[in-house]
């Protein structure tokens, strides 16, 4: 895939014409193919790795599961399923779970903080800790359940699909370490073709049922699964069948807006004071990101 | 691996058993993927556990812990009773046809030539007819003493009620998988079997791997690609390590060491020299005498010489065992003053934790050269109930000499596939530590000082030896090298006269080595890897070599031996030189040579009509069923783990004697040792986890993370019949100690019926101890026994027997 610039296409509690140039971009996906993983981890190593996150050592909770859940500090993480099949066999199944990088983020449109949740036009849906305010909204908004709040910092953390790798032209580390192929990345459009090789692949060995999940009710997905068991996506570890956003986070754009406009006005209050003791920040993400329109 | 890691990919069908390549060999595994993704292969997997390989598998069979020549014996008789086998390939290219002595004998459970009270065979009578100096054929294969016909009555016994009640594998899962091996008898489909210490860690190791190379050789596996018996190494780079002879049986290149046996050079020589069983074989090794000489030109440079034997009488001559379990026993019993230990933590990783630190606690000495702060650097410490020693009785002095890592130092790794790959260094390595060739080398140069200053018994094996390194503290990795792929010491002239390698030049491999001292060459099997145009084992191209995409990347590093890919790989072809698959050619007679997309292993002009037969490191120059080289029988037969859950063998129900592997030597001590299923009752088997890396990753941080506490895995049943709930402690209870460790309850193990009753597995991952980042614990070896493979002396950590309760 080719270098190309990234725009921001949609900002929380922002109201914003995406720039034209942004209706070329190509749309990227992460493809986990469930079939052909081994739940090896190497995925949470290497994202650990990338974004120097250390989530403390914890214990063995009677699973293969560690960490345990996703966290501040762990954005990804393998969690592991096993049933009894309908012949009398087991599945073990092994889902990585993490951000799913919504076409329609029910973070975004649930925070409150002007900017601090923003889609790239590539799809990618990340968090800029600069404007978190460490309301929390965004977990209540997520039907994955994926942003977790730091104590330590208050802010909302989760995979930024590699952002800052992608717009280099790298693949997101775990999929780099991935040794297997079960995580593959690039435009969208093929890896949907791809996931529908594998898919024909599985159904040849007796999974009639498997899909692509790249749910709907969110506009679908940049982050998207091969399910060899299609039908019951919620088998992999609670995986939801039919995720949609919560109707109560459409809500604060009607009554809790006024509400929210205070909390910012404050906030921005609090920057002002900010800057005036501690100067100015010497690079904002944002920044960053205009870099890239160049 | 007789193949490569990528051939893999060739293969129609992938079996995993005695291994957990997914775990434990993560990155090769992508080759098992692509096989599946790209030619449509199919996974099976067979382990008492349903692994993480089995996640991905398209059929898994559960198999009772030391089972596995049962099923593979099962498996035999399947394909012999089926008419499944590849006729042409097995007539031709195994010793089916090939006559025994009629003097050979089984019965209950015990070949003929047994001596009890030694408990070891003689095996006078496991030999071939022989006529005129070659061994006796029948190509009809009716001789009721040819060894086919007695392969099939010795497996004939292998029923799949029998197998069945033996593995605790359900007869109609066992059937299925025989189904699916016996599938790629014919010519174009093959079978990739991948195994590592599942297979090696029992009493009857070898003879697991035996079995299922008689039943690649009866489907007409061996020399194909995505075929072959492929060792997955675990260790990088035991490879290298066998290869290079870092244990005391063998010099480099796997040329058996001298014993008090081998009086002379002359009887040494002719012992390992043999003549041909057949007519017109290429008997490899007849060129013994050529690797030898020049190994020992490589060792003691102009020292050694024609008239002084090459300095043979310097070699040490093996007295009795030095394997890993002779040592420790050797040490226990007081015997031994000092241990070296570079990259090696036998209290972790050799059998009985606890008689391994009772072990090094009666050495006066003990050197630990490691990169890591490793538990047997510490052996002497309490750390209360993890390793609950008085160092205030152990007197034994312990250095420890801080290593670099492997990425801090050049040198080469050999992977499963033989491939020796060059590595750069890519840091300085922490503090004081040093590489390890700078530590031996200082070391070294003190010693031979002392000799120098003192004298002594006997210097001359130390004084003369070949010391040319330009940093004689600290050799350079290259320099190395070059000694071991070898170089010309005078002119090497062809029979006309013409120079074909100047003196001084490096060799192009071992076909060069010369037998008068003409040659230096540190291990025949690497000769070439640096030849006179540079270090092959650096080469990163990954051209492929095969036309059809078999992935035979020959200018990628360099293959021993010859940058050989596929060993055995005359055996692609048929006997008029044709491939038996036109699609997968690796090798294929070109009218006047033997051509491809592989170095040929085969003399390069050897036609066809010749009958030069492929497997030509055997003097007969076939492949064999029937292999009276191995400890306990020239066919693999089952005997139980020598800690069994059962109280017989059930082949032999009424033979004690042939319970357990009556070759496997055991110590005394450690016979009484062994529990009984009265008190421990449940089967137990060790294995790694894809988190960790042996004992080492407990001391990274981020592996620690991902898997930070020791834990057994049991199933539903045991953990309701002891009460134990998911995620509870327990403790684990084997004749030799305990440990304590999380309890993980799942589906994923059953309880199994085997010969009446139901086996309930333990399964304990190794990887914890009381050094490192993970949470402190007892280590697994605490529990395992102290015996081994009867041909190898591999402890036997996959079949033992614990007790388990909650805490």
């Amino acid at each position: 895939m080719a270098t190309q610039a990234l725009h921001v296409v949609a900002q929380s509690a922002t109201t914003m014409t995406p720039p034209a140039a942004a209706a070329n971009t190509v749309h990227v996906a992460k493809l986990i193919d469930i079939s052909s993983c081994i739940g090896c981890k190497a995925c949470q190593v290497a994202c650990m790795e990338w974004n120097d996150t250390r989530p403390t050592i914890g214990d063995n909770d009677g699973s293969y599961n560690n960490p345990a859940d996703l966290g501040p500090n762990a954005w990804t993480v393998m969690k592991f399923n096993e049933v009894e099949n309908a012949e009398g066999g087991i599945d073990w199944l092994i889902r990585k779970d993490g951000c799913m990088h919504c076409e329609d983020p029910g973070c975004l449109k649930a925070c409150p903080s002007p900017g601090a949740i923003i889609k790239l036009d590539n799809g990618i849906v990340d968090f800029n800790s600069e404007k978190c305010i460490g309301c929390g909204y965004c977990t209540s908004g997520c039907p994955f359940d994926v942003p977790r709040i730091s104590e330590k910092t208050n802010k909302a953390t989760k995979c930024t699909l590699c952002s800052d790798r992608v717009s280099e032209n790298q693949d997101p580390a775990c999929v780099k370490a991935c040794p297997t192929q079960a995580l593959t990345f690039g435009p969208k459009e093929e890896r949907i073709a791809y996931a529908n090789e594998r898919i024909k692949d599985l159904n040849g060995r007796g999974f009639d049922k498997a899909s692509l999940y790249n749910p709907q009710g969110v506009g679908g997905t940049h982050v998207m699964y091969v399910l060899p068991h299609g039908d019951k996506p919620t088998l992999y570890s609670g995986l939801p069948a039919n995720p949609t956003i919560a109707p109560t986070v459409g809500l604060w754009k009607g009554i809790m807006k006024p509400i929210a406009l205070l909390t910012m006005a404050a906030t921005v209050f609090a920057g002002v004071i900010h800057y005036a003791i501690k100067g100015p920040n010497t690079v904002e993400e944002d920044e960053n990101h205009d870099d890239k329109k160049a | 691996m007789t193949n490569h890691w990528v051939d893999i990919k060739n293969a129609d069908l992938v079996l995993i058993m005695g291994g957990n390549a997914a775990e434990a060999h993560p990155c090769g595994f992508k080759w098992v993927m692509k096989a599946k993704a790209q030619r449509g292969a199919k996974l099976v997997v067979v382990d008492p556990r349903f692994t993480r390989s089995a996640a991905v598998a398209d059929y898994y069979a559960p198999i009772r812990v030391g089972a596995d020549i049962a099923f593979l014996g099962g498996v035999i008789r399947y394909l012999l009773e089926n008419d499944k086998i590849h006729h042409e390939y097995v007539n031709n290219y195994t010793n089916a046809a090939f006559l025994i002595n009629p003097e050979f004998g089984f019965k209950d459970g015990i070949f003929s030539g047994y001596d009890e009270a030694k408990r070891s065979y003689a095996k006078d009578s496991w030999t071939y007819q022989m006529e005129d100096g070659f061994a006796k054929v029948d190509m009809t294969l009716q001789d009721p003493n040819c060894v086919f016909q007695l392969m099939k009555k010795h497996y004939s016994r292998y029923t799949p009620e029998l197998v069945s009640s033996i593995t605790g594998t359900p007869q109609d899962q066992f059937l299925k998988v025989c189904e699916m091996i016996a599938g790629t008898s014919v010519p174009d489909k093959t079978m990739t079997i991948l195994y590592a210490l599942g297979w090696t860690q029992h009493s009857v190791g070898s003879e697991n791997i035996r079995s299922m190379a008689m039943i690649q050789l009866l489907l007409g596996n061996m020399g194909m690609a995505g075929g072959g018996v492929n060792a997955l190494r675990g260790h990088a780079n035991v490879q290298g390590i066998t290869d290079m002879c870092l244990y005391s049986e063998v010099l480099p290149g796997y040329i058996w060491a001298p014993t008090d046996d081998d009086k002379t050079y002359e009887s040494f020589r002719n012992t390992r020299t043999p003549a041909a069983r057949r007519p017109g074989q290429m008997n490899f090794n007849q060129n013994f005498p050529k690797w030898f000489n020049s190994l020992m030109k490589a060792w003691y440079g102009d020292a050694a010489t024609p008239e002084n034997n090459f300095a043979y009488d310097w070699l040490p001559k093996r007295d009795t065992a030095y394997d890993v379990l002779a040592i420790f026993e050797r040490m226990h019993q007081g015997k031994m003053d000092g241990f070296i230990c570079s990259g090696f933590n036998p209290l972790a990783a050799v059998s009985n934790k606890n008689k391994i630190g009772a072990a090094l606690s009666k050495l006066n000495y003990l050197v630990v050269i490691d990169p890591l702060a490793t538990e047997t650097g510490e052996f002497w410490k309490n750390f209360g109930e993890f390793n609950d020693v008085d160092p205030a009785k152990i007197q034994t002095e312990v250095f420890r000499l801080p290593a670099t890592c492997f990425a801090e130092q050049d040198g080469s790794f050999t992977n499963s596939g033989r491939v020796i790959q060059w590595h750069w260094k890519a840091a300085d390595g922490p503090g004081e530590s040093k590489s390890d060739q700078e530590i031996i080398a200082t070391l070294f140069n003190k010693i031979r000082d002392l000799y120098k200053a003192e004298g002594g018994a006997f210097p001359d094996p130390i004084l003369n030896l070949t010391w040319n390194y330009t940093n004689k503290l600290s050799p350079d990795a290259g320099e190395v090298a070059r000694e071991v792929s070898g170089r010309a010491l005078v002119d090497l002239k062809d029979p006309a006269g013409n120079v074909i390698v100047p003196a001084g030049e490096q060799l192009a491999g071992f076909a060069q080595l010369d037998v008068n001292g003409g040659t230096a060459c540190g291990n025949w099997i690497y000769s070439g890897m640096w030849n006179k145009t540079g270090n092959l084992s650096a080469r990163r191209d990954p051209t492929d070599a095969s036309p059809q995409g078999l992935g035979q990347t020959l200018n990628w590093g360099y293959a021993w031996p010859a940058n050989r890919r596929i060993i055995y790989n005359r055996a692609s072809a048929d006997m008029a030189g044709n491939p038996w698959d036109e699609k997968r050619t690796v090798l294929k007679w070109l009218g006047d040579k033997w051509g491809g997309c592989d170095v040929p292993d085969m003399r390069p002009n050897a036609k066809p009509e010749e009958n030069v037969m492929p497997f030509i490191m055997n003097p007969e120059g076939v492949a064999r069923l029937f292999a009276p080289t191995m400890a306990e029988g020239p066919f693999p037969e089952h005997y139980e783990p020598f800690e069994t859950p059962l109280a017989r063998n059930p082949m032999h129900p009424d033979n004690p004697l042939a319970k357990s592997n009556p070759a496997a030597r055991v110590y005394k001590g450690d016979m009484e040792v062994f529990g009984s299923p009265k008190d421990y009752p449940f089967a137990a088997t060790t294995y790694r986890l894809v988190e960790h890396f042996h004992y080492w990753t407990k001391h990274a941080e981020l592996n620690a993370v991902v898997q930070p506490e020791s834990f057994v895995e049991i199933s539903e049943a045991l953990a309701k019949m002891r009460g134990i709930k998911n995620g509870d402690r327990v403790k684990v209870t084997s004749a030799r100690g305990w440990v304590h460790a999380k309890a993980v309850v799942t589906i994923r193990m059953k309880g199994m019926k085997v010969d009446g009753q139901t086996v309930y597995h333990v399964g304990i991952p190794i990887h914890f101890g009381f050094k490192g980042l993970t949470k402190q614990t007892q280590l697994a070896n605490t529990l395992t026994p102290f015996v081994g493979d009867a041909n190898s002396q591999t402890p036997e950590f996959k079949a033992f027997l614990v007790n388990i309760e909650k805490v």
